[in-house]
């Protein structure tokens, strides 16, 4: 029964939240940036109407996709994360510099970001890399591959300034994890993040003073033989160290402005009219919108600029100030409803490739979905990465259109597999 | 691969996925519908609250002629942000200012604020706006804001008017209703008459952007209040006499003032030198502030109402009154006079001896009024000199002297009538008729007014009461003058004792040897007095009072001339050509008057 896809296997209930997502983005973009002078939302000078066009040709391109062979993309997997890597290299040389980052094309009026596709590629190389039979990630040399092809990208976009991009790759940790990598490292990130904040909230002197409490009660909770005792000690002395690396990594390794970010959201610097000033701005929007919003086209905030980047990655703003408590909850919804339907599809898939490239566009996804939201409401430092399908962005919204159609087509084409 | 065990793992993921969705949603919730405070930070980030300014109200004369009206100005604004690189040499020179002067009102408006307008050069004048306004498009970030000015069609009665300035930091603090940058009266008609000039302010509310451009009004302008345009005045001043006054005391140093008996109304309040309203409005307010302070004629003061004469003979029928009205002489009372001889005081008049009141007050004879002064001192009504002296003193507030009229003048002096306790102080309880001898003649201590000195005129002409005077004579749109104005002031002395007393006026016109016989009005019967008033300082002051018509006098005024010597060389001319004014619109002495407007009395004074 080997037979090519058909337009009824395609799973209409991810592919309906992915149209609405987008819908939703280009009418918040319109009411973000509304200008009375160019009421139309089709109107191709402004954003709105680029981004209607942006919309078209994604969809123009999940066509392409679908008619493509399934089987394409595992097979080039790795020449396209080649043609991106080569990309990020050449934007390192011969890319303009937009808002700080050097990674973009310019292209005519257009430009384009490849780091936005770079998630792409190596959510694929990843999958064809770990989709081989017997690929086992309690191996060292099968782990460190995994970390190189996750990590060159990052590399090459953390060369161009631009973080928030770069740090998009840890995401690709919840993959490994799933394909069988200890959660270890997991949970001993949490703690070294939960570490770090804590130390830069009360200072380190305190975390070692809590660090050696909780260490005497385990002390007196776990059998004291030899070999424990020496456990708890080697994690207290990691602990410690840890905690003393961390001012000298805040001060050293960190940019200034990622610092004021960092402290800004955890309230030790209150600076609203300078770096104090995005947070908060989106704060009062978000916050002003009240239970049922302000009603379309309605917000002060965002349409009158005192959010900024209202279109783009404070679009979030404009969904709490216009359609209030309701609004943000059901947009957030939709999103764990989508991310939940690709982990679900992912899990049905008899090939490994497609499910492993199933869970990397759903981590990508949420990572996304988590940072950019969190940033807009004060619970993640300000990281500029977009809100995918409804921000407004040529090259974000086509790379996570590319992702989340050839996913599509996977899952489409899995009855296909043996 | 050992599959079975890795599925779990989704569970894991999933509950990842969901606790950071549940994590926002509660965040969301306190954000959104607990917390209240976003929503207000929203309204202030939006809402602008624009003051509108009313018209003040204009101030017209008697006879409806404007007197003071509001002239569109206009303020240059700039928004430092928008300000975009531009010809700065131009610029300047369209506005008429240095560079230096540019570039410091310039970073005052950075200092301020990028992004809020701030004043950058106000009040041009309407010719000038109209120049600049052409050419202000390639100045982007400038922009002009209307606001009014004080204009004065003539450029008469300055200190009558008052002008109007920015409030200070007292204002603000005393009237909440004022604001920095706005407007008030500092002096005159404009510093009394503030609450119903200024009107009331309205409020715009207008949503900004993060630039503050406007982007229209808030809820439709439903929370919007309109201003009120203040009251226009009606002054019972005629600004044809001020205008007629002002020019005849040019290049002398005094006052006029000029009364309607029958109202009270103050019909001109003339002080000279003065100078024209124009000067303090605008732009060059502060400049020729300062000038104007700073000359030595000192033309900021207002003579009419804080120059300080002793009153001199004109006195001497105010002392008549208060001895009739006790008894203390009648009008047969006879005194001798010997000239130059006489004691305590000399006479230096030539006239038969001994003599009436009558021909004492024609001849102003200083040694009939000592002795009248001495009579009322030392009247038997009195228990000793000293009551009967409280008792002169008393009858002296009722004729306005020695008190403030406290009418609707600010700066109002008293002028000064000694106390008896003044002179218990002075010399120790022991003092006499003679030691205060002076009071008797207009001399000494006694300071009047000429606002006061007019006052005297309007209780002889109505033999005995007047009203208090006042430049206000209606509100428009406000039916009630204030009751103070309406009321009739009995001065306590009967009006009989005024008939010899109005008498003796009509003889300083009519009789052989009145002292402004000469300066007769034809058709018209006035009563007059002169006066020649010694001055410590310098030459005498020329003084005069005067009513007229002799029988229903519709005119009363006082006239004072400065160190110009005799009452009937400067100042009675001047008083008759103002009646002549009035009564009849024109003058039939155009030699007179000419001399009277073209000359000045004393060579020391320019």
């Amino acid at each position: 029964m080997i037979r090519e896809s058909r337009v009824s296997s395609i799973d209409w209930l991810s592919l309906s939240l992915y149209l609405i997502l987008m819908l939703l983005g280009w009418v918040m973009i319109y009411s973000a940036v509304y200008d009375e002078n160019h009421s139309s939302i089709f109107d191709m000078s402004q954003r709105y109407g680029k981004q209607l066009l942006w919309i078209i040709l994604s969809l123009f391109l999940g066509a392409v996709i679908l008619m493509i062979d399934a089987k394409f993309f595992n097979v080039f997997a790795y020449p396209i994360y080649t043609f991106v890597m080569l990309m990020l290299v050449g934007v390192l040389l011969f890319g303009s510099t937009i808002a700080g980052s050097k990674s973009w094309f310019q292209i005519g009026g257009f430009a384009i970001q490849p780091a936005e596709f770079a998630k792409f590629a190596t959510a694929l190389a990843l999958a064809s890399y770990l989709g081989k039979l017997n690929r086992d990630l309690s191996l060292w040399k099968t782990r460190l591959t995994a970390f190189a092809i996750i990590g060159l990208p990052a590399v090459l976009i953390l060369a161009q300034y631009d973080t928030g991009s770069a740090l998009v790759f840890t995401v690709f940790i919840l993959v490994l994890y799933r394909e069988g990598m200890s959660g270890a490292l997991m949970v001993i990130g949490g703690i070294a993040a939960f570490l770090f904040v804590l130390t830069l909230y009360f200072g380190q002197w305190y975390v070692i003073g809590g660090l050696a409490v909780l260490f005497g009660i385990s002390l007196l909770m776990i059998r004291r033989n030899r070999s424990n005792i020496t456990k708890m000690l080697a994690i207290l002395v990691v602990g410690v160290a840890f905690v003393f690396s961390v001012d000298y990594a805040f001060e050293k390794i960190l940019e200034p402005h990622q610092r004021t970010r960092i402290n800004v959201l955890l309230g030790l610097e209150k600076d609203l009219m300078g770096a104090g000033y995005n947070l908060n701005q989106s704060k009062i929007a978000i916050g002003s919108g009240g239970f049922t919003g302000k009603g379309f086209l309605q917000g002060t905030q965002t349409k009158y600029n005192f959010v900024p980047e209202q279109s783009t990655d404070f679009i979030f703003c404009t969904v709490g100030e216009e359609w209030g408590f309701i609004g943000t909850t059901a947009v957030i919804l939709l999103y764990l409803l989508l991310l939940s339907r690709l982990i679900i599809l992912a899990e049905r898939q008899r090939s490994a490739f497609s499910r492993i490239y199933g869970y990397g566009i759903a981590s990508v996804l949420f990572f996304h979905f988590a940072i950019n939201i969190g940033m807009t409401i004060g619970l993640v430092p300000v990281i500029g990465i977009p809100l995918p399908f409804i921000s407004y962005g040529g090259s974000s919204l086509w790379a996570f259109s590319i992702m989340f159609f050839v996913f599509l087509k996977q899952d489409a084409n899995r009855l296909n597999i043996l | 691969m050992i599959k079975r065990n890795l599925s779990g793992r989704k569970a894991v993921i999933l509950f990842i996925f969901s606790t950071i969705a549940l994590i926002f949603i509660i965040k969301l919730f306190f954000l959104q519908v607990v917390d209240h405070s976003y929503k207000l930070s929203s309204q202030n980030n939006v809402l602008r609250y624009i003051t509108q300014y009313p018209a003040r109200g204009k101030i017209l004369d008697r006879k409806g002629n404007l007197l003071v009206y509001n002239e569109a100005a206009f303020d240059l604004l700039v928004i430092p942000q928008q300000v975009k690189a531009f010809d700065t040499n131009e610029f300047c020179q369209l506005l008429a200012i240095e560079k230096s002067d540019f570039n410091a009102r310039l970073s005052k408006a950075r200092n301020y604020s990028r992004y809020r307008p701030s004043v950058f050069l106000e009040q041009i004048s309407k010719e000038d706006y109209g120049y600049i306004a052409e050419k202000l498009y390639h100045f982007p970030g400038f922009y002009f804001q209307a606001r009014t000015l004080r204009h004065y069609p003539q450029p008469i009665a300055a200190h009558v008017l008052g002008d109007v300035g920015e409030v200070d930091q007292r204002n603000i603090d005393r009237d909440s209703y004022y604001a920095s940058g706005d407007y008030i009266g500092k002096s005159g008609i404009e510093r009394f008459y503030e609450k119903e000039l200024r009107g009331s302010k309205g409020l715009k509310i207008v949503m900004v952007d993060v630039y503050n451009r406007e982007k229209g009004s808030f809820q439709d302008g439903r929370y919007d209040t309109l201003p009120i345009a203040g009251k226009d005045l009606v002054l019972g001043l005629d600004a044809d006499l001020q205008a007629y006054g002002e020019a005849l005391m040019n290049g002398k140093t005094g006052s006029i003032v000029a009364i309607e008996p029958s109202s009270g109304e103050i019909l001109s309040l003339i002080t000279s030198p003065s100078f024209d309203p124009n000067l303090l409005v605008g732009r060059v307010r502060g400049q020729n502030y300062k000038a104007l302070q700073q000359d030595s004629l000192k033309p900021l003061i207002n003579r009419a109402i804080s120059g300080s004469y002793p009153p001199g003979s004109t006195f001497k029928m105010i002392n008549a009154l208060t001895a009739l009205n006790i008894g203390a002489i009648n009008e047969h009372t006879e005194f001798t006079c010997q000239g130059k001889l006489s004691r305590p005081i000399k006479c230096t008049h030539n006239h038969k001896s001994p003599l009436a009141l009558l021909e004492a007050m024609e001849n102003s004879c200083n040694p009939y009024f000592w002795n009248t002064f001495r009579n009322t001192l030392y009247s038997s009504k009195f228990k000793d000199h000293k009551d009967a002296y409280d008792y002169w003193f008393e009858t002296m507030h009722k004729f306005g002297l020695g008190v403030a009229f406290d009418t609707d003048i600010p700066f109002e002096l008293t002028g000064n009538i000694p106390s008896s306790a003044y002179f218990d102080k002075l010399y120790r309880g022991s003092w006499n008729a003679l030691t205060v001898r002076s009071l008797s003649i207009g001399q000494g201590e006694i300071l009047v007014t000429p606002l006061q000195l007019a006052n005297l005129a309007v209780i002889i002409g109505n033999k005995g009461f007047y009203y208090k005077p006042h430049l206000l004579k209606s509100i428009v749109g406000d039916t009630n003058l204030p009751e103070t104005y309406k009321q009739k002031i009995e001065t306590g002395v009967s009006s009989e004792h005024f008939e010899i007393v109005k008498q003796s006026m009509l003889d300083v016109f009519e009789g052989d040897h009145g002292t402004a016989r000469y300066y007769k009005i034809d058709s018209i019967q006035a009563g007059g007095k002169t006066g020649t008033v010694q001055n410590p300082h310098g030459d005498d002051h020329s003084m005069f009072i005067a009513f007229a018509p002799y029988d229903n006098p519709r005119i009363a005024l006082a006239v004072v001339v400065e160190n110009a010597g005799y009452g009937s060389t400067w100042a009675a001319p001047i008083a008759t050509l103002m009646i002549e004014r009035y009564l009849k619109g024109k003058s039939n002495r155009p030699a007179l008057e000419k001399r009277m407007m073209e000359t000045s009395p004393n060579k020391k004074t320019p």
